[in-house]
């Protein structure tokens, strides 16, 4: 019987590797997996188990976490809720973090980060108790308060970028909401919150700054068109085009109407500058046509569109369609058809045009704080793409300035300031108000601030909103702020 | 010839034994330190009462052996002493986390089971000089077991998380299965050498593997059925393999045959296909076998997630006693200790476990082969390998390599019914053991002699 015997023992030998391989597989191979899935519970005590890094604007938390007596350890506290709501989002214990810097930098609050492998080294060696980073934003408070009182109660989106550097100013999405409950540490209290917030039908959870269901640019994109014709070496600003009442547009029986009643200029024939100025439809749909579609999506590109961008929350890519017959190529031209875009990536248009043609890439975190608050790292300007040669985007100041001061965004005006812009009017379907759009910068001869505003469904104003008159005020009062 | 010629007695390993297991008192004082260090972070002030009872019941189970086995295998005690420690020490540990003193803990029923245990092991040790005796219990000892195994079903029966396999007695509630495995053993044991012959040797060839004779498959049938009867009935997958995996390795090696396998292999897989279209329960352990971290599995079975989460924050050094959360984890001192050990004592220590467990078996499997009687080395065989398997069963169910059982880890899983099972049958593989090592008697050709000097004397 010792043979059977010996080979039972081969048998239970390879069970006992069966236990020590699954062991192997769930605490070695697997473990970060499963660490880091959805509803595991003891990851997100270990993250409460240690205090998490603050964010900071100005060197004054807007999120921060102060000790308690349950089993938590750190309550989560978000001064000035509502403003920053988009910013910060939230870290929830039964939720996680999401919504904005929590969620997107979760690594460095939480300290689990590579990046602080070293604060954390130095840190056990001189006995520091073990603390996730703080985030300073690029945030300039003053500046949001601006966007996020002239917004108002309309549902919207306001950007603000440095165009030298890509800073971002301002990030005001509404509606907007507070994140105090979500981080509550009773559990009905969250549950309540999350369940409102998601079922709400104006989804103030979103972003709409950088994410959501993206808006069509209406005429704010004309300075994409301009851009692409102007690099392309036909045209100046001065060259004149056809601007007729209505635009013929080929393989159908409809026209293009301007959105005034009437030509754009004398004999059917507007420059180019002055079609800006006035936002007329009919030139630039004519521009698309003449240009199509793949220059256009060319000139898009080199302004960001299409590039997944993290700010470090992701963006939505803003998009073109990849393929248009010549009606369409008209309507892009103008920034309809399947044009979609997030408020942030116009604003990266008017910062290319501020930066002579250099796009910059856009960040909210401007730098990294260790747990004893010193420097880990700082955020450098980094450009992100070139959208235009410097005496395109000159010409195209000149172009936008016009627009301010005798065009369509004439109320984006700032007293004693030069400003260069361009409204939008956004048709989104018959019967349905149009979003308003503004985008611009300023100073023109000296740019420090890029803005765009989105209104939606024509805000207060409704049917009665053009972009000048409903985003033109916000721009004003964000410029202002910035400028000041 | 050779042996009567032979002047060197075998090592008894009485004091190598005394060594091991003073080793293995010291790393469950260490742990216990540790434990309340990293708890309160102060030494815990009663260390001597709690490790001090652990260690006199080890010395008194040492003396014993000295006294009435001193031949027996020197590794199988220190190896018990320490699981047994260490699941004292995470179950006082989590008894800490819970906010029950000892007074109020598992710890210290554990450590009076353990006591229990014990005085039942020495009992065993005293009283069975030889067991070959139990050979005489075969068919006592096999009506038993069915009783034992039935019982839960009685008005006594006691239903814990969906399975059976309880019974209450007032305040005191006992897992009969747990005794029910030595008992098959002997049984199994005792039957096989009987029959292992005619097992063995008549049968049909089918496909160059001879097939044995309808009439011989009648005990395989019934622990087929008693298997499948548990299964079903009480909800007790983990039984189920343990009398099946027991039987079909006990007729192996009795037979010698590998067509004992192959059928026993063949109607447990479709034993088991039956029972999985009718058996809702069983379905269930499926589904969260093998969708574990799916919506509806961690709905049905959210424990098994839930451990493995722990066993992943643990990683390959593990968070140190008394610095995980083994406590989120539902049964952390029973069912899921093996979780625990792996979240706080990390991949290290469940490897260090899992190779305590390795060398218990193969001593056990040893003295198996070193016995010269058939009853014996089935015996020894039976009891190793049911330890084996249910080391397996446990294990391989908290970390996915087989569905979810409710069975308990060796030593180490808090209960009652477990440790004093698990003592008594180390108690009988001791006394195997010592048979095995101890060498003949002496064969001494000059009394062979003696008698016919009384001839010549005449």
């Amino acid at each position: 019987m010792n043979q059977p015997i010996r080979r039972l023992s081969m048998l239970v030998s390879v069970l006992f590797v069966l236990l020590l391989g699954s062991s192997t597989w769930i605490q070695v191979l697997g473990s970060q997996d499963i660490n880091d899935r959805p509803g595991n519970r003891r990851t997100q005590l270990e993250s409460y188990a240690r205090e998490r890094g603050q964010i900071l604007i100005g060197g004054r938390p807007i999120a921060s976490s102060t000790p308690t007596d349950d089993d938590l350890q750190w309550q989560r506290t978000y001064s000035n809720p509502r403003l920053y709501s988009h910013i910060t989002g939230w870290n929830s214990f039964t939720y996680g973090p999401g919504g904005g810097i929590e969620e997107a930098e979760d690594g460095l609050l939480s300290g689990r980060d590579d990046k602080l492998f070293y604060d954390r080294l130095t840190g056990t060696i001189a006995g520091r108790e073990p603390k996730g980073a703080s985030l300073e934003l690029t945030i300039n408070p003053k500046v949001q308060k601006a966007a996020d009182e002239a917004l108002g109660d309309q549902r919207g989106a306001v950007v603000a970028l440095d165009p030298r550097t890509g800073a971002i100013l301002a990030m005001v999405s509404h509606p907007d909401y507070d994140p105090t409950p979500l981080v509550s540490h009773d559990p009905s209290v969250e549950k309540k919150a999350w369940e409102s917030l998601n079922a709400d039908p104006t989804r103030p959870l979103v972003n709409r700054s950088i994410t959501g269901n993206l808006y069509p640019p209406g005429s704010v994109f004309k300075i994409v068109t301009a851009a692409a014709a102007l690099e392309d070496g036909q045209w100046s600003e001065d060259s004149s085009i056809p601007g007729p009442a209505v635009l013929d547009l080929p393989q159908t029986d409809v026209g293009l109407p301007n959105s005034h009643p009437g030509a754009c200029g004398p004999g059917d024939k507007v420059s180019l500058a002055v079609a800006l100025q006035d936002s007329c439809n009919t030139a630039f749909g004519w521009l698309g046509m003449q240009l199509g579609g793949d220059a256009m999506r060319q000139q898009a590109g080199k302004f960001g569109f299409g590039d997944d961008l993290e700010v470090p929350m992701k963006v939505s890519p803003s998009t073109l369609p990849t393929q248009m017959s010549p009606p369409q190529e008209a309507q892009v031209g103008i920034g309809q058809y399947d044009v979609r875009v997030t408020p942030l990536q116009v604003a990266m248009v008017s910062s290319a045009v501020a930066n002579d043609g250099v796009v910059m890439k856009p960040h909210l975190v401007q730098s990294v704080l260790g747990s004893d608050l010193s420097t880990i790292s700082e955020t450098k300007p980094e450009q992100l793409s070139k959208a235009m040669e410097p005496e395109t985007s000159d010409q195209l100041t000149d172009m936008m300035k016009l627009v301010v001061e005798r065009g369509t965004g004439t109320q984006a005006a700032v007293p004693g300031v030069s400003v260069a812009g361009k409204t939008g009017t956004a048709e989104q379907g018959e019967g349905m108000p149009p979003h308003a759009w503004f985008t611009g910068f300023a100073p023109a001869d000296n740019p420090q601030v890029a803005v765009a505003v989105v209104v939606e469904d024509g805000g207060r104003a409704g049917n009665e909103a053009y972009g000048g008159s409903v985003a033109g005020p916000i721009s004003a009062a964000v410029m202002k702020a910035a400028l000041q | 010839m050779r042996r009567a010629i032979t002047t060197i007695t075998p090592a008894r390993g009485r004091n190598v034994e005394l060594l091991l297991t003073a080793l293995a008192i010291g790393v469950v004082i260490l742990a216990y330190i540790n434990v309340s260090v990293a708890e309160s972070g102060t030494v815990p002030t009663d260390l001597l009462g709690h490790t001090g009872i652990l260690a006199a019941i080890a010395l008194t189970v040492h003396l014993v052996l000295r006294w009435r086995a001193s031949f027996a295998d020197p590794i199988i005690l220190p190896i018990v002493t320490l699981l047994n420690g260490i699941g004292l020490v995470m179950i006082h540990r989590l008894d800490l986390a819970a906010g029950r003193d000892f007074g109020s803990g598992l710890a210290l029923r554990q450590l009076i089971w353990t006591g229990l245990g014990v005085a039942i092991a020495l009992a065993v040790l005293i009283a069975l000089r030889d067991h070959r005796v139990l050979r005489r219990f075969t068919y006592t000892a096999g009506l038993a077991a069915l009783v034992f195994i039935a019982l839960p079903l009685s008005p006594l029966g006691h239903s814990v998380y969906g399975a059976k396999i309880w019974i209450k007695l007032g305040a005191f509630t006992f897992q009969p299965a747990e005794i029910a495995k030595i008992l098959l053993a002997v049984f199994f044991a005792g039957y096989l050498v009987q029959t292992r012959d005619m097992l063995a040797l008549a049968g049909h060839k089918v496909l160059g593997i001879t097939f044995p004779r309808a009439r011989d498959l009648g005990p395989l049938v019934i622990a087929w059925l008693a298997a499948a009867f548990v299964l079903v009935l009480e909800n007790d997958f983990g039984t189920t393999l343990l009398i099946f995996g027991l039987f079909v390795a006990m007729l192996y090696v009795a037979t010698e045959r590998i067509s004992w396998v192959v059928l026993g292999l063949g109607l447990a897989a479709g034993g088991a296909l039956v029972v999985y279209q009718f058996a809702s329960h069983v379905q269930t352990r499926v589904l969260c076998w093998t969708d574990t971290f799916s919506d509806q599995g961690m709905q049905q079975c959210g424990q098994l997630a839930t451990g493995i989460m722990g066993m992943a924050a643990g990683g390959i050094s593990g968070t140190g006693l008394g610095r995980g959360r083994p406590w989120l984890t539902p049964l952390p001192e029973s069912d899921f200790i093996f979780t625990s050990l792996a979240e706080e004592l990390g991949l290290i220590g469940i490897f260090a476990i899992i190779m305590l467990y390795a060398l218990l078996v193969e001593r056990g499997l040893r003295s198996a082969i070193g016995l010269r009687d058939g009853f014996g080395k089935l015996l020894a065989t039976g009891l190793t390998f049911v330890l084996a398997i249910q080391v397996f069963v446990v294990i391989g169910g908290v970390t996915r390599v087989i569905p979810l059982t409710g069975l308990t880890l060796p030593f180490i899983a808090y209960g009652g019914s477990s440790l004093l099972t698990n003592w008594t049958l180390v108690a009988i593989l001791l006394r195997i053991s010592d048979h095995a090592r101890r060498p003949e008697p002496e064969f001494d050709p000059a009394s062979m002699d003696a008698p016919t000097q009384v001839v010549k004397t005449r």
